[in-house]
């Protein structure tokens, strides 16, 4: 794929919100001086009055945004993933969760992709921290389409979004006429039959690629993109297990409690299926360039194939 | 109205046998103030977009708010005796959805002051003239998000929003300077660009009445008022001890304190 258009899904996420603020005048953009690396920057220089810059200091800032939510706002409250569901959990979730808030946490620089920045920022448990709070919806969009139809979602649906971006630029797959987005719904990318690959974020690309390797071993996997972390599409899932009855799960983010998680739970309880879970393997990350971590621990193209190779 | 107020805060946690009684009653006077006096506020119109916010930053004192509400007329007084109880509408801490009047759900110490910032900023952008009022224990001070909040409402000359501490010197640990001091408490809220107003004693309706008058005509800052209150006010063996932060009266507790509450309500 080195000849497809990248971008990194920080990038959509700025510029969907400059893109919505001229449409919804109550729209506001909170950030925790990350401005220039979470990409918000492009929606201050636009909307300067509408952006509100908390400091370093992401619980006040979670706190604020819900404060302005029960008034009318729908705040996008900005920051690292590592600082959004980690340091702020418990604001996110009492202040914002609890009360079911109109906030939408834009949560940037996920998972080990972050790269030279190393362990401390590299955020591979925010899946599982975000999905243990009621009615919370999780996005965690492939490319840049599909980020920018997230944060649009986001901000046209009530109720307190997470939606989770990278810092690395990742291949445009979803740049077709006919794309659609919808919350809770996986998408269907590669039919097959013996082996069902369900993948997300940055992996979905790698899944695709893998998915390649495959078919010329003469492996037929089945691949679906699930961006939608919570609420889980279980139909989609559970009818591709039936119809092939292994299941590979691939994100950037711990085997524990993220996508592989959420599936093995859903499966468990619809169509027992064995899985593999591909994923952060329960170590912290390290620094290096984000393509040099994403081969070194099997989350591209090839470590998937490799993975799913040595399973089958 | 505020015996009344202090009579509800008995009612409730004698019938929940659970709750946070004494900085109920250190804080009953300044319920009452708020919700009688001061707030521009609407029982029968509770989400009104122009009303004035009251968020209890100190959310365990609950049962001093919802009989502040109730007398105030959000729900009916005979709600009171449900606290805590499953399927009541008086949750344990606030909580917005089960109970009219409530603006934002607290209980987890230090976040109440951030939503609160959130809402006076809220009015600052779109040009509204409600203002907003938060409650916070001296013990809640301690924690860090408080000052995340002070100093962002300072920076920002939130003039709209009043921040109160009630300082009855206790928490659950014992008297606050004998577990993480946080005096001295004013000069703290000053470095952080608060105007601050201290109340030798914030359980006399005169001396807050005067505070909020100072701290709603101060333009220019964020105020903060900080009071000197009784935990326990009013009721004799609950006064100033630290063992009546959560625990609830018996039978017979009970019926002391509404006698005490009484012989208070017959002299005034």
């Amino acid at each position: 794929m080195t000849n497809v258009k990248k971008v990194a899904t920080r990038e959509s996420y700025g510029k969907a919100l400059a893109e919505l603020g001229s449409e919804i005048e109550n729209l506001v953009v909170l950030d925790a001086d990350l401005a220039g690396a979470t990409k918000t920057g492009i929606f201050k220089k636009a909307f300067p009055d509408r952006f509100i810059d908390c400091g370093i200091a992401e619980c006040d800032m979670m706190g604020i945004a819900a404060g302005m939510a029960t008034c009318g706002a729908i705040p996008f409250a900005s920051t690292f993933a590592m600082f959004a569901s980690g340091r702020a959990f418990e604001i996110v979730r009492n202040s914002i969760g609890y009360p079911h808030l109109n906030v939408k946490i834009g949560a940037t620089h996920a998972g080990i992709s972050v790269g030279e920045d190393g362990a401390s920022h590299q955020c591979n448990e925010d899946l599982a921290l975000m999905r243990t709070i009621p009615g919370m919806t999780i996005i965690n969009p492939s490319d840049d389409v599909e980020a920018r139809a997230a944060v649009r979602a986001a901000a046209t649906t009530d109720g307190p979004f997470y939606l989770r971006f990278g810092r690395f630029a990742v291949p445009v797959i979803n740049d077709r006429p006919d794309y659609k987005f919808e919350i809770g719904k996986g998408v269907l990318l590669r039919e097959g039959t013996d082996v069902t690959i369900v993948a997300t974020g940055l992996c979905v690309a790698a899944a695709l690629d893998a998915a390649e390797m495959l078919a010329a071993d003469g492996i037929s996997a089945e691949v679906i993109n699930i961006h939608t972390i919570k609420p889980l599409d279980r139909d989609l899932i559970a009818a591709s297990a039936k119809k092939t009855g292994k299941v590979v799960t691939a994100e950037e983010h711990s085997i524990i409690g993220g996508l592989g998680g959420a599936v093995c739970e859903a499966l468990a309880e619809t169509v027992p299926t064995p899985v593999l879970r591909i994923g952060v393997k329960d170590v912290f990350g390290e620094s290096g360039p984000a393509g040099e971590l994403l081969h070194k621990y099997q989350l591209d193209g090839e470590g998937i194939y490799n993975q799913v190779k040595a399973w089958m | 109205m505020a015996n009344e107020v202090r009579k509800g805060i008995l009612i409730s946690t004698h019938a929940a046998k659970a709750g946070h009684p004494g900085g109920s009653l250190s804080a009953a006077d300044v319920f009452t103030y708020l919700y009688f006096e001061e707030m521009n506020i609407d029982p029968k119109n509770p989400k009104d977009p122009d009303r004035d916010r009251f968020v209890l930053s100190k959310g365990h004192t609950a049962p001093g708010l919802y009989a502040a509400l109730a007398n105030r007329g959000y729900f009916p007084l005979d709600w009171l005796p449900t606290l805590r109880h499953t399927g009541s509408d008086l949750q344990g801490h606030p909580c917005m959805q089960h109970t009219p009047g409530i603006d934002q759900n607290t209980g987890s110490l230090g976040q109440g002051i951030s939503a609160a910032v959130g809402m006076a900023l809220y009015a600052k952008m779109n040009n509204k003239s409600y203002r907003t009022y938060t409650l916070l224990g001296d013990g809640e001070i301690e924690e860090g998000m408080v000052w995340e909040a002070a100093m962002f409402a300072g920076y920002r000359k939130l003039d709209n929003l009043c921040v109160i501490v009630d300082n009855n010197n206790l928490q659950i640990d014992g008297p606050i300077t004998e577990v993480c001091s946080p005096y001295p408490i004013d000069k703290k809220f000053e470095a952080f660009n608060f105007h601050v107003i201290n109340v030798a004693d914030g359980n006399d309706m005169e001396q807050l009445a005067a505070a909020f008058k100072e701290a709603r005509e101060f333009k220019g800052a964020p105020s903060a008022i900080i009071m000197k209150t009784l935990k326990g006010k009013g009721v004799s063996f609950m006064e100033n001890q630290v063992s009546w932060h959560g625990v609830a009266p018996n039978d017979e507790q009970f019926a002391i304190g509404m006698a005490d509450l009484e012989k208070i309500g017959e002299a005034l």
